[in-house]
């Protein structure tokens, strides 16, 4: 039986790697959002907790089982790598999973080629593992979250996954630079 | 020239380099300005208004005069500072503002016309015949006077912005500065001390004396070497801090790659910093003043703080035979450390009688300087004493100190006014100024390095303690600890000819004089009628002078006369710098369909859809021009079948049991009794109740919609739909979020729409399900997609949606199996003419000044509910036969092309602004039926169908007359969408 050829954001555009930092493409998985129905908060934090993780206060995610869930605005969350099993009827869900590309900046500099992009402070007191942000990177609008010491998750609207690369690598490259020059 | 023993600077390292043309060699760590000083140059550039040979004044970011262009073609940079330039092989240099050469400049002309050039010249002179203004003296003006030039190409080199963070920021690397950041950095908080210079150390490094015992450099080296171990520091040199901004924001310029001989091809060439700062410490030292004395802006002329700088930090003379001029202790320094390196000091100069120096040269105190001689570079220097006796002095480098002025802008930035001390006849800042900031050092007006050693530790003390962080002691080192001696002495009353103050922009005393004459009394009236301080330097050099002279001008003292404001920048910033990232495809993200390399790949040129890019058309072999490629596509979907990638339509999931309350509320019509599997066409009103967008919205089950936004509506719907929420209905139980990205959504429209679809759908469709306006789930090759049964052409049309990830491929197959059929793509040319045909509308038509009743479309706003918007529209004045209304128009004959823009007239007015009835808002030619078409406003139009109007063109020179119709030319009945 025929079927659709299915394709990743940045298919074609991943990895790149510039001085130690690598920017790469996390694997397709299953993303949804969030919003509790009214007076269905606490059911709809019980639900997720039954799947090991709960509702994340603002500006956090929980992580648990290959699966997590980031706080994404005011009464709405991403459930990222898990079924949203449990709550229907609880919260309106709709699926993302194909709206937002999701990129990885990993190295020692991540931090620093950030720094070119993204107005937030990202020192680890100020912007700890799990910490969640819907912050700018560049003129793009984003979810930022700390992927560990050196790593974050970077998630853009699908459309602008060429230009978060450009834009990403553009910065990897000239952070890169400095280095070589000294 | 170059005093062997002295200075900083890496003598095993040999650096080549080009001024104006010519070869020099300097060392590693030299500037162009300590370079060429080494090299005996003198004049570096001409001057501004009277193209006068200039020279190095200052050691610093301050300098007004030694400017130079640097690089060649699309890259060279203008107006760089040669004290801040460091010289790297390769480097290429030139004056400005002199022809041909800086040596024989034939614009000096202007120089002996002096006599006409004074303030206020242009506008008393070039005011007859006005309109000559702007034409032929401006221009004129601007050619003769002026700095150097950018290139005119464009430049696609690399800059850069960045932010950074940290508990405290140090501004200066002197000695309040190291101790600010050796004491933060001590107590573990994250500091930031920036530098402009490319070493750190201040005046340590440009003074002969010691701090803690040691030489102040080597002190400073061990400083900066602690400091360079402590993870908790960053050392920023070659960054100068240039604003002051909200929250603790300061604005920073770094030279990343302008000093390197071969930077890496990444490497930008300057960053723009934002720091947020949770404190900070201004320790940027103090500006060193002149004084104003006929002809003291020959080459050779320079402050004595600077003429021991070059000695000191560069091992360079800036002379043979100095002299030193000044009103205080701190020029003698001049003359000792000269001196003591073996340069011939020629004269020490005080105005002041009661003086006591000790040194081996000749001093004259209670002197002046009545002239100077040299035009190409100082050679005499002519002196009066008390009495008026007349002695001349052989001299190539006059080293002049009129006190210093505290380097204080930065607190000025938020409009604070710093106050007045008689003691050191200078401006200090004020605490509070800058919420946040403190100075410290000379900044503040300590002018001892014990003193400022002091004021660094004590100022990161008070700085932690504010920061709720522990401090720590740090015990403040020996070092020299004077006091303040100085008379203050602005001018050498009498000069004989012009004495200069702004050398910059070629201000003099006569001038600031003039201003006071002419009633400009006010310094900020002063500053704008003379220019003095608008130059590059913005009056670091003469500011303090110039109103100095304008208080004794006006008979009042200093600290009433006041100061002008200081505003960001601190120093010149490269606009590229701050607009970097943003050049050409930079400029705004790009959004792309998954079907965008499909479309390419077709030869589609691609337009722009606010941030997206749509194609334009898919020309075909044969095909010269977009008319026949469009022509052909929309009779493609008249007649067979086409493909058309909706998905930048925004689309906005709506759940919650309010839902369909919500959408009455925000619809001008009903959705809360839409069925699911329903679709509705819905119009949208702002708050003015003015039109602000339409679209359809599907039931998909109880409480839950889809909402379609047009494509440049999207981002601004969304965000009024949150708005209405929150402000209006904060209680309702309704959530939303856009999907847009979610589906690649597909529009196959035409008789053949429902065959292409039955080859790719696992369940085949028919006529009765989905029906027109009906929405239903349906699988194609394996994925669940939503088939919606809608239509903008008029014809038979569907829209599938698919997840993205599946986009691109099923774009692919319909296109391929359209074309099996004898359709295939099209793109937003021939969308546009079906919708013309149609009379539907688009921004084009709802362009934020119509009503509905405008469009036909009042009966949509319901009248049994209530809507955003419904009580605004019901004003007087929004509707009613005085308003103007959508027609449709046809040119007579048919053939004759009219245009978007035009305007409407009666048939034998003159086309005039007083006799307008109209404008048309989208044209087309409609190849279904032979004609142009054009959609428009008419006064009054929906009575006038039938009746001839003239359409005027004033841009393009068209006048037609056009019969006015039905905006609905095509299929009115609608029969064909629902077949």
């Amino acid at each position: 039986m025929p079927s659709l050829i299915s394709k990743s954001p940045c298919e074609d555009l991943l990895p790149v790697e510039a001085g130690g930092v690598k920017l790469s493409e996390y694997p397709v998985d299953r993303v949804s959002s969030v919003a509790p129905f009214a007076g269905k908060e606490r059911a709809s934090g019980a639900a997720l907790k039954a799947i090991g993780l709960g509702w994340p206060k603002p500006g956090q995610s929980i992580s648990a089982n290959g699966a997590r869930i980031l706080w994404t605005g005011r009464g709405q969350a991403f459930l990222v790598g898990a079924e949203p099993a449990g709550l229907d009827g609880l919260a309106a869900i709709t699926d993302q999973s194909d709206g937002w590309a999701r990129l990885r900046l990993a190295g020692s500099g991540a931090e620093t080629v950030l720094a070119r992009l993204v107005a937030l402070d990202l020192r680890p007191g100020a912007f700890p593992e799990g910490s969640v942000a819907r912050t700018g990177l560049g003129h793009m609008m984003m979810i930022l979250r700390r992927d560990g010491a050196d790593a974050f998750e970077i998630m853009v609207f699908r459309s602008m996954a060429a230009f978060a690369v450009r834009e990403l690598h553009h910065a990897m490259t000239a952070c890169a630079a400095r280095v070589a020059a000294g | 020239m170059r005093i062997s023993g002295k200075g900083l600077v890496d003598r095993s390292k040999t650096v080549g380099f080009r001024f104006d043309g010519r070869d020099y060699t300097g060392f590693q760590g030299d500037t162009l300005a300590s370079a060429l000083l080494a090299s005996d140059v003198r004049v570096f550039g001409r001057s501004f208004k009277y193209h006068r040979p200039r020279g190095v004044v200052t050691a610093g970011s301050e300098e007004p005069s030694a400017l130079v262009t640097v690089g060649r073609g699309a890259a060279q940079v203008p107006n760089l500072r040669a004290t801040m330039q460091e010289i790297h092989a390769g480097l290429e240099a030139r004056g400005q503002n002199a022809w041909p050469s800086v040596n024989l400049d034939l614009m000096a002309v202007n120089d002996l016309f002096a006599p006409f050039f004074s303030a206020g010249f242009y506008y008393k002179t070039f005011m007859w015949p006005r309109k000559f203004w702007e034409a032929l003296y401006e221009p004129a003006i601007r050619r003769a006077a002026g700095l150097g030039a950018l290139s005119g190409a464009h430049n696609d080199e690399t800059y850069e912005k960045a932010w950074a963070f940290c508990d405290l920021l140090v501004i200066g690397s002197g000695p309040a500065g190291l101790m600010a950041a050796l004491r933060a950095g001590r107590a573990g908080a994250d500091v930031i001390l920036a530098e402009e210079d490319s070493r750190m150390g201040g005046r340590a490094l440009a003074e002969s004396h010691e701090i803690g015992g040691q030489p102040a450099a080597e002190w400073a080296a061990g400083v900066v070497s602690e400091l360079a171990g402590m993870p908790n520091v960053r050392l920023m040199t070659r960054t100068t801090v240039t604003g002051a901004y909200d929250g603790g924001t300061y604005g920073a310029l770094e030279r990343v790659g302008l000093h390197l001989a071969s930077p890496p091809g990444d490497l930008p060439r300057e960053c723009f910093w934002r720091i947020v700062a949770g404190r900070a410490i201004l320790a940027s030292g103090a500006h060193e003043r002149g004084i104003a004395f006929s002809n003291n802006d020959r080459p050779g002329i320079m402050t004595a703080g600077a003429v021991r700088a070059y000695l000191n930090r560069w091992g360079v003379a800036p002379g043979h035979a100095v002299t030193i001029f000044g009103n205080n202790d701190d020029a003698h320094r001049t003359a000792r450390d000269l001196a003591g390196a073996g340069v011939r000091v020629a004269a020490l100069i005080d105005v002041r009688e009661d003086v006591e120096v000790a040194g081996n040269f000749p001093v004259h105190a209670g002197c002046r300087i009545v002239d100077t001689v040299g035009r190409m570079g100082l050679r005499e220097v002519v002196i009066a004493d008390a009495a008026g006796k007349i002695s001349r002095i052989v001299s190539d480098c006059l080293a002049v100190s009129g006190g210093w002025n505290p380097a204080l802008h930065l607190t000025c930035h938020m409009n604070g006014r710093p106050v007045w001390r008689d003691d050191i006849a200078a401006f200090v800042p004020k605490p509070g100024m800058v919420p946040g900031l403190e100075a410290a050092g000379a900044a503040n007006g300590a002018f001892s390095t014990r003193a400022c050693l002091a004021e660094g530790a004590a100022a990161a003390g008070a700085a932690l303690e504010a920061l709720g962080r522990k401090t720590v002691t740090l015990d403040v080192p020996v070092a020299e600890d004077g006091a303040v001696r100085l008379r203050a002495y602005w001018e050498v009353p009498e000069p004989r000819h012009r004495a200069w103050l702004d050398f910059a922009n070629d201000v003099t005393t006569k001038d600031v004089r003039l201003a006071a004459q002419e009633n400009f009394a006010s310094v900020e009236h002063m500053k704008r009628y003379t220019t003095q301080g608008m130059a590059p330097d913005q009056g670091k050099n003469s500011n303090v002078a110039a109103l100095a002279i304008l208080a004794d001008a006006t008979g009042r003292g200093i600290p009433e006369t006041g100061t002008t404001t200081f505003r960001p920048p601190y120093v010149p910033v490269s606009i590229a710098a701050l607009g970097a990232g943003g050049q050409g495809a930079g400029f705004a993200p790009q959004r792309f369909t998954t079907s965008d390399r499909a479309a390419r790949e077709r030869g589609a040129p691609m337009i722009e859809a606010g941030l997206w890019y749509r194609p334009s058309y898919f020309p075909r072999p044969g095909e010269t021009t977009w008319r026949e490629s469009c022509d052909r596509e929309v009779l493609m979907v008249r007649d067979r079948v086409g493909v058309c990638d909706v998905s930048t339509l925004g689309k906005i999931d709506i759940q919650g049991k309010d839902a369909g309350r919500f959408l009455d509320l925000v619809y001008t019509n009903t959705f809360s009794t839409l069925k699911p599997g329903r679709v509705r066409y819905g119009l949208m009103l702002r708050e003015d109740g003015l039109v602000m967008d339409d679209g359809t919205t599907a039931c998909l089950a109880e409480g839950h919609y889809l909402m379609t936004t047009t494509t440049a509506a999207a981002g601004p719907v969304m965000r009024h739909l949150e708005f209405v929420h929150q402000a209006h209905c904060p209680d309702w139980d309704v959530q939303m979020i856009s999907v847009t990205e979610q589906w690649a959504q597909f529009a196959l429209a035409g008789p053949l729409a429902r065959e292409v679809l039955n080859s790719v759908l696992e369940s085949p469709i028919d006529a009765a399900r989905p029906a027109f306006l009906g929405v239903i789930p349906v699988r194609v090759m394996g994925v669940e997609a939503r088939l919606f049964r809608i239509s903008f052409s008029g014809e038979l049309g569907y829209e599938i949606a698919v997840p993205a990830r599946y986009g691109e491929a099923l774009y692919r197959d319909l296109v391929a199996r359209a074309e099996s059929l004898g359709g295939g793509a099209y793109g937003m040319e021939a969308l546009n003419v079906l919708r013309i045909e149609k009379g539907f509308i688009t921004h084009a038509e709802i362009h934020g000044r119509v009503t509905a009743y405008d469009i036909g479309m009042a009966a949509m706003v319901s009248a049994g509910k209530d809507c955003i918007g419904k009580a605004a529209s019901q004003r007087p004045g929004l509707s009613g036969p005085e308003r103007e209304l959508l027609v449709g128009l046809r040119p007579i004959p048919m053939s004759r092309a009219i245009g978007a823009g035009a305007h409407l007239f009666d048939e034998g007015a003159e086309p005039v602004s007083a006799n307008d009835q109209g404008y048309v808002t989208s044209v087309c030619w409609s190849p279904t039926l032979k004609t142009h078409l054009a959609l428009a406003f008419l006064k009054n139009g929906r009575a006038r169908h039938g009746e001839r109007v003239r359409l005027v063109d004033h841009l393009r020179g068209t006048d037609v007359i056009c019969e006015v119709m039905h905006p609905v030319f095509f299929d009115p009945e609608g029969g064909r969408a629902r077949a």
